[in-house]
């Protein structure tokens, strides 16, 4: 009988199981290692079935190595010689350890990693989860608990079992018990009791993973069982329906956001100074690709500012697309001043050239910007799940709002710029030099544009394209929100964002955007100035 | 930022001086013997240009291959570089400028379904010669087209069986970008899928717009409709462009492949070049090819190319190896008709048989379209591909699926007497539907 096929019988799994238990819990120095000489022979044979079936026989063996082969395993450092007999190793830095000793060996032979595919890596999760129900550390215990209940293995039952008798961690406990609870609902032969308790602890959860065990309850379980099952799945579905919609408005706030930032920048070249600016989109391709760079230094001269990367980029970003709009403006739109449809082609002809300068130079394929530590990852709050990533964008929209409000308001240069944009010659014959404000406001407009490309950089592809495809909605944000009205962009982004969001699932993607396009221009049919029309004579000028 | 700026303006150099080498070896050859021309229609700016510039310089490299070793027919080949910008109508413009004009004796070029729709009618009406390098959804065969990307049986239908037989996928979610090929490609697995007793409710059909960048509510969608107690998977057919975000979303929300697996046709070496791919690691690729598929014949051939594009970390991808199939397979084709008359080559082509990079032959069938293996691929994270399956053998396209209603019917055979592209098996006749 081979060691797998033994393995099946249930009984004495548990029985080994048992035994490794005490072994490893209780006496783990004296009681001698069991032989795991056949899991070991089959991972060398790199098949990934093969693989599955020792790392089953691993999990139960009780061997000390065992957890150490397993962690091997999962970070690619299990490797076997190609020689025969093939034999196994353990990769460490510069030379091979025995698996069960952990020696070096002398003289290492050519070596391939064991390959792992999803089935074996998900055996290896179960594996490392049920052999690390058993540590002394709590939240190792936690992690394996977790993990126990996402791989669902009946084999880890036994371990679980006895884990729990011995658990005193309260957290942990509870964790093990929806673990239990996973694996006996799915199972064959529990009694209708056991099922439901388990149902009801599932229940309790009350989050999609509940659902998705409360529906794997087998088709032939009793009457009772399935009713207690089908209770429980109208009620966390109702209460997860109702947190849905504050999934969405959460999504489309974030939406929001995005569109904001694509839009504010456009807000002053477009909004107040009158400039149909085509090339908006590419300051914001320009402000990525200044991330980039930022990044590419910071990984070549000193990695360990990796985190910090887009705060630096920020300023960086600011600076070198508010020049170059300060270029544009003095170079290009101040002839053209006063006749829109000049002004067009002129900056779609620069948006052009400046797409085309940033393939030859980066080649158009996606550059990779990556995400610090910070904006990566998400949590929970309740049952909704909420990015880092999207959480900091929304924040960092709102900071650089609040600071271009603050600039036009409480600024010098922020008076002239509203100054030059009311009444031009009556600015001047004040002493302002329009000219000057003229630049400095299309580079401000730009340099916004800039910044809000380092925080599209963390959600969308550094590609010479990039700005192409936010130039219609930011013109869209600006029109609806009502032309020249900071607030105006602010409310438009938003309610844009959030109708977006609140259609998508019903009528999908494509069609939720159609939608939201024509209410637009029916809008704007029936309020030809946006939402929040500019009153007075500055809008005669 | 120097460092950076300088190694791509000694690139540009490059770029230069290898462009005016090239007139100037053509010129050169032009006195002293003729060349025989080859045209290249891949964008080299616009949206499209992130795919099809690589291939624009896998043809460049092919022919300064074929030169080195003698060129075709005693003559030296001379690439015609043309720009169509991604933009659908100039596709057609700039092919009756290689063809009338420049009079090429074949094109290499188009890489979405609509560009080549385009160029058609040219290629029909001047009588040359098209190879179409990428995957598409099939339906489609014609007389002046060589199609050496897959056609759907050739990775659509083997990614899903994979799935389901390894991970034993039961509920299917299939995402893709509003257009021909996935609207094309997804009708005929949600045919295959049913034809093996999947249920309409488990099956969730998904488009977005070309470009899509928030992906929150699909991905929180998929999440959802996975946690139905059942395994489910999620076949891509998500346009290059797209996935980054896509996969940024899948990782940020936490989805990992051991959980969903995502399978995608349109994501290869190159795009995931753009991603920080440790989330991804486990997600899977269905192409013909991978740069990690490991016999010598590939090593060779990636060794030449990094020479070539002197850049070591330049990668290789499935739709570079069929340019490079159909290279060789026109240059065969030519040998054997003894002539570039494109009838004579055209009817040389069928039959013809080239190494392909996996250490195997692909032969050119008479529906215009290769034999092919299958390769499945998993994500790794250091962007490549970890081979987890191969199909034991060369599999023959399916141009016309028969899985769909208006094609079952249909085959194509262009070797005379039949000569016919869409032959209607059930009426006899030539011209039937899907064209």
């Amino acid at each position: 009988m081979s060691f797998p096929a033994r393995l099946r019988s249930l009984g004495c799994t548990l029985l080994v199981a048992l035994t490794a238990l005490c072994a490893v819990a209780l006496n783990s120095g004296r009681v001698q290692a069991q032989d795991i000489s056949a899991p070991l022979a089959q991972l060398t044979q790199d098949n990934y079935g093969a693989t599955e079936a020792a790392l089953g026989a691993l999990a139960v063996s009780g061997s000390p190595a065992a957890a150490g082969i397993v962690a091997a395993l999962a970070d690619g450092k299990l490797v076997y010689s190609t020689g025969t007999p093939r034999q196994l190793f353990i990769q460490a830095e510069g030379a091979l350890l025995d698996p069960v000793t952990l020696q070096p060996v002398t003289d290492p032979p050519a070596v391939k990693p064991v390959r792992v595919n999803n089935r074996v890596r998900r055996a290896v999760e179960a594996a490392s989860g049920t052999l690390s129900l058993v540590s002394p550390d709590p939240a190792k215990r936690l992690d394996a608990a977790v993990a126990v209940a996402r791989s669902r293995d009946a084999a880890a039952l036994p371990a679980l079992d006895l884990a729990l008798s011995k658990e005193s961690d309260a957290k942990v406990k509870s964790a093990m018990t929806l673990a239990r609870a996973s694996i006996v609902i799915g199972q064959a032969g529990t009694s209708d009791a056991d099922r439901i308790a388990a149902i009801a602890t599932v229940g309790a959860e009350g989050n999609q993973d509940a659902l998705a065990i409360l529906r794997s309850v087998p088709a032939d379980a009793s009457p009772a069982v399935k009713d207690a099952a089908a209770t429980a799945i109208s009620g966390i579905e109702r209460n997860l329906a109702m947190w849905a919609v504050a999934q969405n408005v959460w999504y489309g706030l974030s939406l929001g956001s995005v569109l904001l930032l694509a839009a504010i920048g456009l807000a002053i070249t477009f909004g107040v100074m009158g400039v149909i600016n085509m090339a908006h989109g590419e300051m914001v391709m320009l402000g990525a690709y200044t991330t980039f760079v930022v990044q590419e230094l910071i990984r070549t001269y000193n990695p360990g500012l990796f985190d910090l990367s887009l705060i630096i980029a920020v300023p960086l970003a600011f600076l070198f697309t508010g020049l170059i709009g300060v270029i544009i403006e003095r170079t290009v739109i101040r002839f053209l001043y006063g006749r829109a449809l000049e002004t067009l082609l002129a900056t779609w002809g620069i948006s052009l050239i400046l797409q085309q300068a940033i393939r030859t130079l980066f080649g158009p394929t996606n550059r990779e910007v990556g995400a610090p530590s910070w904006m990566s990852g998400s949590f929970e709050l309740g049952h909704m799940s909420i990015t880092y990533g999207r959480l900091w964008i929304i924040v960092f929209a709102m900071l650089v709002f609040v600071a271009l409000l603050a600039t036009l308001r409480l600024t010098r240069i922020g008076l002239e710029m509203r100054a030059v944009t009311q009444n031009r010659r009556m600015a001047a014959s004040m002493g302002i030099r329009t000219n000057w404000v003229d630049a400095m406001t299309f580079g401000l407009g730009s340099g916004i544009a800039g910044i809000a490309g380092v925080a599209l950089s963390q959600i969308d592809n550094v590609s010479p394209n990039l700005g192409q495809s936010y130039i219609i909605d930011s013109f869209l944000v600006v029109v609806f929100g009502g032309v020249g009205n900071l607030w105006g962009t602010l409310v438009g982004a938003m309610s844009l964002g959030v109708a977006n969001k609140l259609l998508e699932p019903y009528a999908g993607a494509v069609l939720g955007k159609i939608a939201l396009l024509v209410i637009v221009i029916l809008f704007i049919q029936k309020r030809p100035r946006g939402l929040f029309a500019l009153k007075g004579r500055s809008i005669e000028a | 930022m120097l460092n950076m700026f300088t190694h791509a303006r000694r690139m540009a150099g490059r770029a230069l001086v290898g462009a005016a080498a090239l007139t100037l070896a053509g010129g050169v050859a032009a006195q002293a013997q003729e060349t025989i021309k080859v045209g290249v229609l891949h964008s080299l700016s616009g949206t499209m240009a992130i795919s099809e510039t690589t291939l624009k310089d896998t043809v460049l490299f092919m022919v300064q291959e074929q030169n080195a070793a003698g060129g075709v027919l005693g003559k030296k080949l001379e690439a015609v570089v043309v720009d169509p910008a991604s933009n659908w109508p100039l596709f057609a413009e700039k092919a009756r400028e290689l063809i009338a004009k420049e009079k090429v004796a074949v094109v290499f070029g188009c890489w979405t379904s609509v560009s080549r729709k385009s160029v058609l009618p040219v290629f029909k009406e001047l009588n040359s010669i098209l190879f179409y390098p990428v995957q598409y959804e099939g339906e489609e065969s014609e007389r002046n087209v060589f199609y050496t990307g897959a056609a759907p049986n050739q990775q659509a239908i083997p990614a899903v069986d994979y799935l389901m037989a390894n991970e034993g996928v039961q509920r299917w979610v299939l995402a893709g970008t509003d257009y021909v090929y996935p609207r094309t490609t997804n009708k005929i697995l949600e045919a295959y899928l049913k034809s093996k007793g999947v249920k309409a409710e488990d099956i969730m059909i998904n488009y977005t717009p070309f470009g899509h960048s928030d992906w929150q509510t699909i991905v929180a969608d998929i999440k959802k409709f996975g946690s139905a107690g059942k395994k489910t998977a999620v076949v891509s057919t998500i346009n290059g462009d797209a996935n980054v975000p896509f996969y940024k979303e899948l990782g940020n929300q936490g989805i990992k492949a051991t959980d969903i697996p995502v399978v995608a046709f349109s994501v290869g070496e190159e795009e995931l070049a753009g991603i920080d791919t440790k989330p991804l690691v486990g997600h899977l690729a269905a192409w013909n090819y991978f740069q990690s598929v490991d016999v010598p014949e590939n090593a060779e051939f990636i060794k030449k190319w990094q020479a070539f594009t002197k850049n070591d970390k330049r990668v290789t991808n499935d739709p570079m190896e069929a340019t490079v199939i159909g290279f060789n397979m026109w240059v065969d084709a030519v040998e054997k008709a003894g002539t570039t008359d494109p009838d004579k080559v055209i009817d040389a082509l069928i039959g013809v048989s080239v190494p392909n990079l996996s250490g195997g032959y692909s032969t050119m069938m008479p529906n215009h379209h290769i034999t092919k293996p299958v390769l499945i691929g998993e994500i790794k994270d250091d962007g490549q591909f970890d081979i987890v399956e191969q199909t034991p053998g060369l599999i023959v396209a399916e141009e016309w699926s028969p899985y769909l209603e208006g094609s079952k019917d249909l085959i194509a055979d262009w070797r005379k007497p039949l000569a016919c592209g869409n032959f209607n098996v059930k009426t006899g006749k030539c011209g039937g539907a899907g064209n």
